[in-house]
């Protein structure tokens, strides 16, 4: 039995004990309180809603019933054929079949409007690891990447904790649509220069993540003129590039390089992954697909910390280069989000609430910036801890997303059933109506 | 303005254009020489033989039998189906509670069930290759150092150094005492780092040891723990071949050495692995347990970059969870892999090619010093590359380890089927008669007379950047090509 040492705690690295890991943000606190309350349709009415998990569940039945299908994908359950090969395939290449399958996905998701190569095709165990895989190439520490706000909040963990490099926002706002602007860019940019940091590259997500927005070519344009001109990177998070609610209005940075002839496209790099398209965040599927030989040589050799298991390619191998299952996947998945955000829409809407147009996503992007006592961020997380403890629905606070704008939400609705969301919706009616009996 | 190569340079990080990846090394260019060349009992009898490759693949049929007979750990499966979708879902880096029990469990079996591994101790990571960069993520800055007794695992060089920015300061092991490490050793080692303003914070060493297939035996194992109390520092402890010891003397885990000695726990971190052991690498199975709980709260949520696939979670609890499965799968490896390594250096005694008294492992450390021109790194380049290119075997070198005596050879063996074993054994015998009748010592004589052997090689570059073409299957797997697994696409 060890005894109890009266020493100084021994030594951990900085890295260990800083925040930057960033769990200690309301983002994650409401998880918290749904954990410990959540709801359930007939044992726990009146618990918590989990509005603040982006996660697609209205297309697994497509999933099971490929699988129920195809017996090739679960081979192993009946015989084994193939399985010591893939039990040893840890090749930092990866199973070509599945890259292959993965460049294709890509090139249906974009309407065939871009090429992929499968061998510019990295793999990794989520984007979480691809975009910080990324950060570790493209910047060192100390530098800085240029990220339009509101982003996502695993960014602040993912770009900067072991890494060491730093976010600098561009501040979007509703004047616009949150809209990224060649003015935005530059005073991030200004911003970085005065604080003595090396800009590295600009990051964007697209759609965005949480405004539920697709990114307009002329954006698109603008950000690639920018980053060219200041020679940095630009690293395009296309995650939600499947979960567009209509199929030409996402244009992804790779059609904008192709009508350009690929003219300066060593400079960007595309994240991909299939935990929101296809709703399998379990599985750990990241991509990069860089335009850089030497990013996507140095990347595959990083990608050795955090592999895809052989498994699990080998099972998406099967699925995704079955055309008939893809497209018909990507085409139905689509229809549902279009009806379950027009559900909550709607729903939103005759309660009075206003939210930004969307196109894609998981997610809207809710503005409550009428019900704040004043328009600060105290006002908005004093809101959200109603929201949260009264209302009983967890969301997003826009100033965990790094909004500059108080009053902005982001609110799941692919996460539960139509039921659970008619639900959710009677309870924001009723918080409205009270809020108006009081005025 | 174009990106040029060397804006190219300028525009990626250090890390990224740093050699620290470590594939600059000869280590690889044998794998070369086996990709380009690659062994086939009946296509191509003549190829190069993979030794170089420390994978188990001895024990797959007992993996398959179960998996036939369990359809329900996939959820792929009409009997695992409904499980789907749950399973889809969960990216809780907690990850699965019977994924972690499982792995506890197999853990205090491979320890002998002298120590009891807490389930909700147990953090993933991608491989133990993720677990040991996290590990140091944690417990050590950019320019501080860990001590690494030699001869190590190649890839360390990459995993604790590479993005960490971290040292490794050598702690040399002789073959005078088998390569023990000594207390003197890492106090010299430590001493010289603090000289030269190096900050150590801990060490780390891999038992049962590779290259070396040896266990630590006790005393040593009491040793280091008191030296890292004494001096404060972390012990991280790699047992990723824990399960691949056969005969005597046993695996003993830190955890069970630390139970019988007063130390500050917070000290103490294990790294396993299902790579070695069940013979599982593409599962990308590492483990992270620590004593220290800030150490395993930081692990856990480094584990995002790295997670198990929740797919592979969900099959390898239902596996690791039937017990009777494990305790013959235990067994039945050990008895193979035991069958193997006697075979191979049985033979090699006959052929007056000693290795050193090894247990464990998926490898031997083979003695060719009597072979060496002289007793220096490039004649053991030199040997060699003769080995690779005449002999046809890709072994590898005990520089490649960083070991500081030239000559020994790091040779795999649980990689292959029966016959190859014979084919590699034979090519040996040849060789090594060759050079006995080049030399003109009788057959009754064992030692070599250096100055007659004549050792041909090509070039003397030890590395050719062009030659490694992005097309260059990597270091980790010569799958289709290893002889034992037939290619199928």
């Amino acid at each position: 039995m060890a005894i109890e040492i009266e020493k100084p705690s021994v030594g951990l690295s900085k890295v260990a004990v800083s925040e930057t890991h960033g769990e200690d943000s309301p983002y994650f606190a409401g998880w918290k309180a749904y954990d410990e309350n959540p709801y359930n349709e007939s044992s726990n009415p009146s618990g918590v809603i989990q509005m603040g998990l982006a996660e697609n569940q209205v297309s697994f039945d497509l999933l099971e019933k490929y699988l129920e299908e195809h017996s090739e994908a679960s081979s192993w359950g009946k015989g084994a054929p193939g399985f010591r090969e893939n039990a040893l395939f840890q090749d930092y290449h990866g199973l070509k079949s599945f890259r292959q399958a993965m460049a294709n996905f890509m090139e249906q998701i974009r309407g065939g409007r871009a090429r992929f190569d499968p061998d510019r095709i990295v793999l990794t165990a989520g984007a979480t690891a691809a975009n910080e895989l990324l950060t570790f190439i493209l910047a060192d520490p100390g530098d800085a990447l240029l990220v339009p706000t509101p982003y996502y909040p695993g960014f602040d963990r993912d770009l900067r904790w072991r890494t060491g490099v730093k976010i600098v926002p561009i501040h979007c706002d509703s004047s616009n649509n949150f809209q990224v602007t060649p003015e935005a860019m530059e005073a991030a940019y200004r911003c970085a220069e005065s604080m003595n940091l090396k800009v590295r590259g600009i990051l964007i997500t697209n759609p965005s993540n949480p405004l539920g927005a697709t990114i307009q070519r002329t954006v698109l344009e603008q950000i690639l003129d920018f980053a060219t001109n200041k020679n940095i990177h630009l690293v395009s998070d296309e995650i939600y590039s499947g979960s567009t609610f209509s199929s030409s209005e996402f244009i992804s940075i790779a059609e904008v390089l192709e009508t350009r002839g690929y003219k300066d496209s060593e400079r960007v790099h595309i994240v991909y992954s299939l935990s929101k398209d296809l709703g399998l965040p379990g599985f750990r599927v990241g991509t990069i697909y860089s335009y850089n030989d030497k990013v996507v040589t140095t990347a595959r050799r990083m990608s050795s910390f955090t592999l895809i298991s052989s498994q699990t390619q080998h099972l998406l191998a099967c699925m995704l280069s079955n055309k008939e299952f893809s497209e018909n996947y990507i085409k139905t998945n689509r229809e549902r989000l279009t009806r379950r955000y027009d559900m909550i829409i709607n729903g939103l809407k005759t309660a009075g609430i206003e939210c930004l147009k969307g196109n894609a996503g998981l997610f809207c992007w809710m503005n409550l910036s009428p019900l704040l006592e004043e328009p600060t961020r105290e006002s908005e997380l004093a809101l959200w801890k109603v929201i949260l403890n009264e209302v009983r629905l967890n969301i997003s606070p826009g100033s965990s997303c790094h909004c500059s704008e108080p009053g902005w939400f982001r609110v799941c609705f692919a996460n539960m059933s139509e039921q659970t969301l008619e639900v959710a919706l009677k309870r924001i009616h009723k918080l409205m109506e009270q809020r108006r009996r009081r005025n | 303005m174009e990106f040029t190569r060397n804006n190219n340079r300028q525009l990626l990080s250090k890390v990224a254009t740093n050699n620290r990846h470590g594939e600059n090394t000869p280590y690889f260019e044998g794998w070369k020489a086996y990709d380009s060349n690659p062994f086939h009992p009946t296509q191509n009898p003549q190829g190069v033989i993979q030794m170089g490759l420390a994978e188990n693949q001895l024990c797959f049929d007992l993996i398959e039998k179960w998996l036939l007979e369990n359809p329900d750990a996939s959820i792929c499966t009409a009997e695992g189906i409904d499980r789907f979708r749950d399973i889809a879902i969960f990216q809780d880096y907690h990850g699965l509670k019977e994924f972690r029990e499982g792995v506890a469990k197999l853990m205090g079996r491979v320890g002998g069930n002298r120590v009891k591994f807490d389930p909700n101790r147990i953090v993933m990571s991608g491989g133990a290759t993720g677990a040991n960069e996290t590990v140091m993520f944690c417990l050590a800055d950019p320019g501080d150092a860990f001590l690494v007794p030699s001869p190590y695992y190649a890839a360390f060089a990459r995993d604790l150094r590479w993005r960490t920015g971290l040292e490794i300061v050598p702690v040399d092991c002789k073959s005078s005492n088998n390569f023990r490490i000594t207390r003197a050793a890492l106090e010299e080692a430590y001493e010289e780092a603090q000289r030269s303003n190096i900050n150590v914070k801990g060490v780390i060493i891999a038992n049962p040891s590779n290259p070396l297939g040896t266990v630590l035996d006790k005393e040593t194992m009491r040793s280091l723990v008191s030296f890292i109390n004494d001096k404060s520092i972390h012990l991280v402890c790699d047992e990723i071949y824990a399960a691949t010891v056969f005969g005597s003397p046993r695996f003993i885990s830190v955890a069970e050495i630390i139970q019988d000695m007063d130390c500050n726990r917070d000290l103490i971190h294990i790294v396993y692995s299902l790579s070695k052991d069940m013979g599982l690498p593409g599962f990308r199975v590492g483990i992270v347990y620590s004593f220290n709980d800030c150490v395993m709260n930081c692990a856990r949520k480094m584990s995002s970059f790295g997670l198990v696939s929740s797919q592979t979670q969900f099959l390898l609890a239902a596996m690791l969870n039937d017990e009777e499965f494990v305790g013959n799968f235990l067994r039945e490896s050990s008895k193979r892999l035991a069958k193997r390594h006697h075979v191979f250096t049985k033979g090699l005694e006959r052929i007056g090619i000693s290795t050193l008294k090894s247990n464990a492992g998926l490898f031997f450390w083979m003695d060719m010093r009597p072979l060496l021109k002289e007793q220096t790194v490039q004649a053991e380049i030199e040997l060699w590359r003769v080995i690779i290119n005449k002999v046809k075997l890709n072994v590898s070198p005990g520089s490649s380890f960083q070991c500081s005596e030239p000559g020994w050879f790091r040779v795999c063996f649980a990689n292959m089927d029966d016959e190859t074993v014979q084919v590699a054994l034979e090519r040996i015998r040849e060789f090594v008669h060759q050079g006995k009748e080049e030399d003109g010592v009788s057959e009754k004589s064992k030692h070599w007379r250096k100055q007659n052997l004549r050792l041909s090689f090509s070039s003397s570059r030890l590395y050719n950047e062009s030659l490694m073409s992005p097309h260059m299957i990597s270091p980790h797997s010569p799958i289709p090509q290893s002889p034992l697994v037939r290619a199928r696409t």
